[in-house]
């Protein structure tokens, strides 16, 4: 996959050449310096910038294919992408259930089903009886967990997570590390990490190394840190 | 689905009743502006009716008696009586003038008030009373509308006379919204038309030094003329009742054809009083609603966009996890209806609780306040689209960062 941004003289090549591939319940890291282009990266396979040339599939559906891209990438964002950000990003007006049933809700499922939903996957994350909180009254690492529960909360086959224990202690991102861990074994689900926390890249088993819009594969440490 | 304008409304309500709150105000001020132009109306109509005329009959080539002067000698209605259709007609004057509470000796304020000359028992009567009794003597007896403040027994000092309140009505007020206060007829025309007693000695003193006025030949000119110099005949308009089943305009044709005179009917008179006496003010007023207007939209526009700009991370999360662009619109549509809708309850509140202590007499029709709610929520869906335009511009990736 490649990303231009811009045109003629002024053209920025993004990403030049990005080879990668996650297995279903596999969880990657995507590494690299400052500019290197993890960013560009994670917005083209969130769907939300386009790639300038190259193909993307996620299952046996291409998502992209030079210049050709499905017709509903809202749909897709919402149905089989989940995000996890740096900062939680929790919606401040709902409480935390219905921060993580709105994303079954907007798909059309019935309000007491994605609650049934939201709570089944609070209680699996730790922080069911954080259930009527409002983000606003949720520790950091709480808050971070909902926001990994809103981003299972359609069974997406993909989760993308942008530095999810960036603003955590070594103790929570570690926590959060296991959570996505489990999960991903738990709902098959594919995860892709960027980061440059050292904390928490000796974890990963597989990693991608992206320099100047080009990604290495390598082998990562794989500690255990257990369930 | 869940609705998020109402959630985020429950969650930061205290700002969100507070902004409604200001604006609701703001409605209130324009609801009372409509209101006090709708009293107006009201007034005039009012006027009319309590009259109790289906024709006045007033000067020639003058728009009498309430929106020009006019002047008729008091024998004309007579004349009227005769004439065919015509079931009662009496004499009646008007004067607005500062009338002082309490008599000679007072030193109390004075009210603004249309004094009304009329004869008991015809048109231009007071229609009914809330207290007390109607005039009996012929001197020195008034009725007064409650607005004036003037109590039964009171004194009350019309230029040279005092007068004691002996009745007191309600909903009697001039067409510029001035209480009425009824007395005879014959007081009112001496009220407005009897000149001082300097005026009168001076006037006295010109006449006899006329030769054509005092001529030695002739005993008694001279004072038949000072004597028709003195006494006050004039009255302001006829007031007429048509025969049951007559148009009134049947009856009015054949007063301005034969007598020279205007005879106006009940419709002329509110075309006359609505369409010109308060057109100004009326045009006025309309300004001042087209300037709430536009405030009010200036500021709804103003608060709803600060608020989505408040909102933009979490729009862009929204937009991110593929919230469709319309659910986004409906929520920021929503709150502004929503704003909308608590300021005008505040408003109409607002305007109902104030609308009394108005000196004149303000209006609040269900109408008007139909035709608000309408204007506002067009007015706030309008102020919406420019933090719709922000919020659809917001780009999702910025969720993402980078």
């Amino acid at each position: 996959m490649r990303k231009r941004y811009g045109a003629g003289d002024t053209a920025v090549d993004a990403l030049k050449d990005v080879n990668m591939t996650v297995a279903p319940g596999e969880v990657v890291g995507l590494i690299g310096p400052s500019g290197s282009g993890k960013t560009t990266l994670l917005k083209c396979l969130g769907a939300v910038i386009e790639p300038t040339a190259g193909r993307m599939t996620l299952g046996d559906e291409v998502i992209y294919d030079d210049g050709w891209k499905i017709d509903d990438l809202k749909a897709l964002r919402r149905d089989r992408i989940g995000f996890v950000f740096q900062a939680p990003y929790l919606i401040p007006f709902l409480d935390v259930t219905d921060n993580v049933a709105l994303l079954p809700m907007l798909a059309g499922r019935p309000n007491a089903e994605a609650r049934r939903r939201a709570l089944a996957l609070l209680e699996a994350l730790d922080v069911g009886h954080r259930a009527r909180a409002q983000p606003s009254e949720l520790s950091g690492g709480e808050q971070q967990r909902v926001s990994i529960a809103r981003a299972l909360a359609n069974q997406p086959p993909v989760i993308l997570a942008d530095e999810p224990t960036a603003p955590l202690d070594s103790e929570r991102a570690l926590a959060v590390m296991r959570i996505l861990n489990r999960m991903a074994r738990q709902y098959n689900t594919a995860v892709i990490i960027v980061t440059h926390d050292e904390k928490i890249i000796p974890i990963f088993k597989r990693i991608y190394h992206i320099r100047d819009g080009v990604t290495h594969e390598e082998a990562g440490e794989g500690r255990e840190i257990g369930d | 689905m869940i609705n998020l304008a109402g959630r985020d409304i429950l969650h930061s309500w205290g700002k969100f009743v507070f902004t409604g709150v200001g604006l609701g105000l703001l409605i209130g001020a324009t609801l009372t502006m409509a209101g006090v132009y709708r009293g107006m109306v009201d007034d005039a109509k009012v006027l009319l009716s309590n009259s109790g005329a289906d024709i006045w009959v007033v000067q020639q080539d003058t728009l009498g008696p309430y929106a020009e002067p006019s002047s008729l000698r008091d024998d004309v209605y007579r004349a009227i009586r005769g004439m065919p259709g015509v079931a009662r007609a009496a004499n009646v004057t008007y004067l607005t003038m500062q009338v002082k509470q309490g008599g000679e000796n007072a030193s109390a304020s004075d009210v603004r008030v249309m004094v009304v000359g009329f004869e008991p028992g015809q048109p231009g009567e007071p229609g009914y009373l809330v207290a007390g009794r109607r005039i009996t003597r012929s001197h020195y007896e008034a009725v007064a509308d409650v607005r004036t403040g003037f109590k039964l027994g009171e004194r009350i000092r019309i230029r040279r006379q005092d007068y004691t309140v002996v009745g007191l009505t309600r909903r009697m007020v001039s067409s510029g919204g001035d209480p009425m206060v009824f007395i005879s007829l014959k007081d009112a025309q001496e009220a407005q038309f009897l000149k001082d007693n300097d005026a009168i000695v001076n006037e006295r003193a010109r006449t006899a030094a006329n030769p054509g006025l005092n001529r030695p030949g002739v005993p008694g000119l001279l004072e038949a003329i000072q004597a028709s110099q003195t006494t006050s005949r004039s009255v302001n308009a006829v007031l007429v009742q048509a025969q049951a089943g007559l148009s009134p305009e049947a009856v009015a044709e054949p007063i301005r054809r034969w007598k020279h005179l205007q005879a106006y009917t009940r419709a002329q008179m509110e075309e006359i009083l609505v369409a010109k006496l308060i057109a100004t003010s009326a045009r006025q007023i309309g300004m001042f609603l087209a300037i709430l207007a536009v405030v009010s939209a200036a500021i709804v526009a103003f608060i709803i966009y600060t608020m989505t700009l408040g909102k933009i991370r979490e729009i862009a999360v929204l937009k991110l996890i593929g919230t469709r662009s319309s659910t986004i619109a409906g929520m920021i549509l929503q709150q502004a209806l929503g704003l909308g809708f608590i300021g005008f309850v505040v408003g109409k509140i607002s305007a109902a609780l104030w609308a009394p202590f108005f000196p004149k007499y303000v209006l609040l029709e269900p109408g008007d306040a139909l035709r608000g709610f309408i204007a506002v929520m067009i007015i706030c869906t309008l102020a919406s689209t420019l933090a719709i335009r922000a919020a659809l511009k917001v780009d999702p990736a910025t969720a993402i960062g980078g």
